[in-house]
């Protein structure tokens, strides 16, 4: 190697004496420390805070309807799972079916162990909300596009990890509600082409729910699953910062701020951050103490409870098996609705209106046209379905996975298609409101799927209203 | 042309080099590294079986203990064993052909009725009602010395149910 010949020009100031030395010991030297306790432990604090948070952050973020707190609320509830997490291993067996034993024994004879039980549970539950939340704020503000297009991604892919969380600690009870949302949910599974049975059969450990599928499911929901979640979050962390913090919010129609007023992290976002922080805590701590996780009779394997349903956040996808054949119910429309959540930010890529909410006073008036419609519609779909609709009686000669599978998929893709073709023409939408639209009834479409899967679902899964069930008939 | 004799590398002949040499067995033996790890994870994962209980042969009974025109619920080989009135056997699996659920069946109306989504079987498995795509698994029976034996190692899928799926004494 060949030592560098040029001198820059600052070097010629300093004193001939200084060697290079000199300057890298003057430069690891500490700031001077605070002489007192409690400004030194400050300088501590701080320090570590801004390992996470920029110094300086523009004013405008911090404004309470744009982030609504959402990714801070995530991070938190991470944190308690990961606490009260650890905490129930200390009480918890593993195995069937003592694993129902310990849950007893943890509610009956342990200090706290309820709450503890009951903390997990809810704040699990608030995750996957919280979670949907903050995706569904980043699309509606368009946070999403370039240069933030990779952190879409990583947000999505925790947002599995979520579910895999959730789902697999679902089991953990070992009660009747785990043990038949478990065997549902995994039942689908075996429709995935081609490897769906060893698939299956690999995750349970066996052809059916059994003690094996509780250790699996336990490996994964203490181990995997977490460890993969902390690696994205420190990657969404990061990528938050390289992508130059969050979007700026703004007004419709108003200009893009070229030099935003910026504000001390500490104590402006620390402040806000506490108190969201700690509210929330509160809140779920108050909660888990009057409303118990819900716990059922030990798991009997030959005897199905009526009915037998998934954990809510899967209802939306039990409610679309009632409608269509499970390969297309279960594979082909998340596989497409994955695919196409993925791929928005490299669709809609304009980034004209970030940091506006429904990109403009128009996006918001079609976003709510667009709830409007999903409302209506796939309400009338899921009643139509039910009432008069039978694709597999009238094409009777086909088979079932075309007749109530992939003719129905096309039929609602063409309502879709037409949808869009009136934002296009009719409407004269432009690019990114067809995708607004589009997203959003997507999304309403999705909530209305679940609320119809949790509440009008009653016996035999034949659809009644909330009330009818509630008062047995 | 070149006045060395002996030059591999600048032979006219497509020859390997040192470094692609290098790469190519590096890549090689990476991913002979991988197919062995892989292979091992998946060896180790696979499932386990357990003796004596279901995934067993199972001896349900006498032929004489299940009356013609009969179904039998055996809840430790997670099967019910139905008699037709020609005396001929059938197991099938518990376990409904949609998602999974445990079908109980219903004497009053002689039919298997799945608690989850309403599929309906009559008590030779076939479907009498979807969303169920195809008709309730078998195991195999076999008649040793007056017994019934059901091997419940693995649940055969079928399309139809048809005669030579019975088995008689």
């Amino acid at each position: 190697m060949r030592r560098r010949a040029t001198i820059s020009p600052d070097t010629t100031n300093r004193t001939a004496a200084e060697t290079g030395l000199d300057r890298a010991r003057k430069r690891l030297k500490p700031p001077p420390v605070p002489t007192d306790d409690r400004a030194r432990s400050r300088l501590v604090l701080d320090t570590m805070i801004l390992h996470l948070h920029p110094a300086r952050i523009p004013q405008r973020t911090l404004k309470w309807t744009y982030t609504w707190g959402l990714g801070g609320l995530a991070a938190l509830l991470v944190t308690m799972l990961v606490t009260t997490g650890v905490l129930l291993l200390t009480n918890y067996t593993p195995t069937a079916p003592d694993a129902y034993l310990s849950i007893l024994a943890l509610r009956s004879n342990v200090w706290f162990g309820d709450l503890l039980r009951n903390v997990h549970h809810w704040s699990a539950n608030l995750l996957i909300v919280v979670a949907v939340l903050h995706l569904l704020r980043v699309f509606f503000t368009g946070a999403y596009r370039p240069p933030r297009e990779v952190n879409w991604i990583f947000g999505i892919v925790m947002l599995l990890l979520i579910l895999g969380a959730n789902f697999t600690g679902y089991l953990l009870p070992w009660d009747q509600l785990a043990f038949w949302a478990i065997t549902v949910g995994t039942s689908l599974i075996s429709y995935v082409p081609f490897i769906g049975g060893w698939l299956g059969s690999l995750l349970l450990g066996g052809p059916e729910v059994s003690g094996a599928t509780l250790l699996n499911f336990y490996a994964l929901h203490i181990s995997f699953v977490p460890l993969s979640l902390f690696v994205l979050m420190a990657l969404h962390f990061w990528r938050v910062r390289k992508d130059g913090g969050l979007t700026l919010p703004r007004a419709a129609g108003e200009a893009p701020v070229e030099k935003p007023r910026r504000v001390t992290t500490i104590p402006y976002l620390i402040r806000r951050e506490t108190v969201w922080a700690l509210s929330w805590i509160a809140i779920i701590l108050t909660f888990s103490v009057f409303v118990s996780a819900p716990l059922e009779g030990i798991a009997d394997p030959n005897l199905s409870p009526n009915p037998a349903k998934a954990p809510w956040y899967f209802m939306g996808l039990q409610e679309l098996l009632l409608h269509f054949h499970p390969f297309v119910a279960a594979i082909v429309i998340p596989s497409l609705a994955l695919a196409g959540i993925i791929s928005l930010p490299f669709l809609d890529h304009l980034t004209d209106h970030e940091g506006i909410w429904f990109r403009s006073g128009r996006g918001r008036s079609l976003a709510m046209l667009a709830a409007g419609c999903s409302l209506a519609l796939s309400s009338a779909w899921i009643v139509a379905d039910d009432l008069f609709l039978d694709w597999a009686a009238w094409l009777g000669n086909w088979p079932t996975i075309i007749s109530n599978g992939f003719i129905p998929l096309a039929i609602a893709v063409m309502v879709l298609a037409l949808l869009d073709l009136w934002v296009d023409k009719g409407l004269d939408g432009t690019l990114e409101e067809r995708v607004l639209f589009l997203f959003t009834f997507l999304a309403v479409s999705l909530v209305v799927l679940t609320i119809v899967g949790i509440f009008f679902r009653g016996p035999g899964m034949e659809l009644m209203w909330p009330w009818s069930i509630a008062s047995g008939h | 042309m070149n006045e060395q004799p002996i030059d591999i590398t600048h032979s006219d002949e497509p020859a390997v080099d040192r470094r692609s040499f290098l790469k190519i067995a590096g890549i090689a033996v990476g991913a002979l590294t991988v197919a062995e790890l892989g292979g091992i994870g998946l060896a180790y994962l696979h499932p386990r079986t357990a003796e004596g209980d279901f995934g067993s042969v199972i001896t349900a009974g006498a032929v004489d203990d299940f009356p013609p025109g009969s179904v039998t619920h055996v809840t430790n080989g997670r099967f019910y064993l139905t008699r037709f009135d020609d005396g001929g056997f059938l197991a099938l699996h518990q376990r409904c052909t949609h998602l999974g659920c445990t079908v109980p069946w219903d004497q009053a109306t002689e039919q298997f009725v799945c608690p989850c989504h309403n599929s309906q079987f009559d008590d030779a498995g076939s479907v009498l009602n979807p969303p169920a795509p195809r008709p309730l698994d078998r195991f195999a029976v076999t008649i040793d010395a007056g017994m019934v034996l059901i091997d419940t190692s693995s649940a055969i899928a079928r399309d139809d149910f048809d005669g030579s799926q019975v088995v008689y004494a």
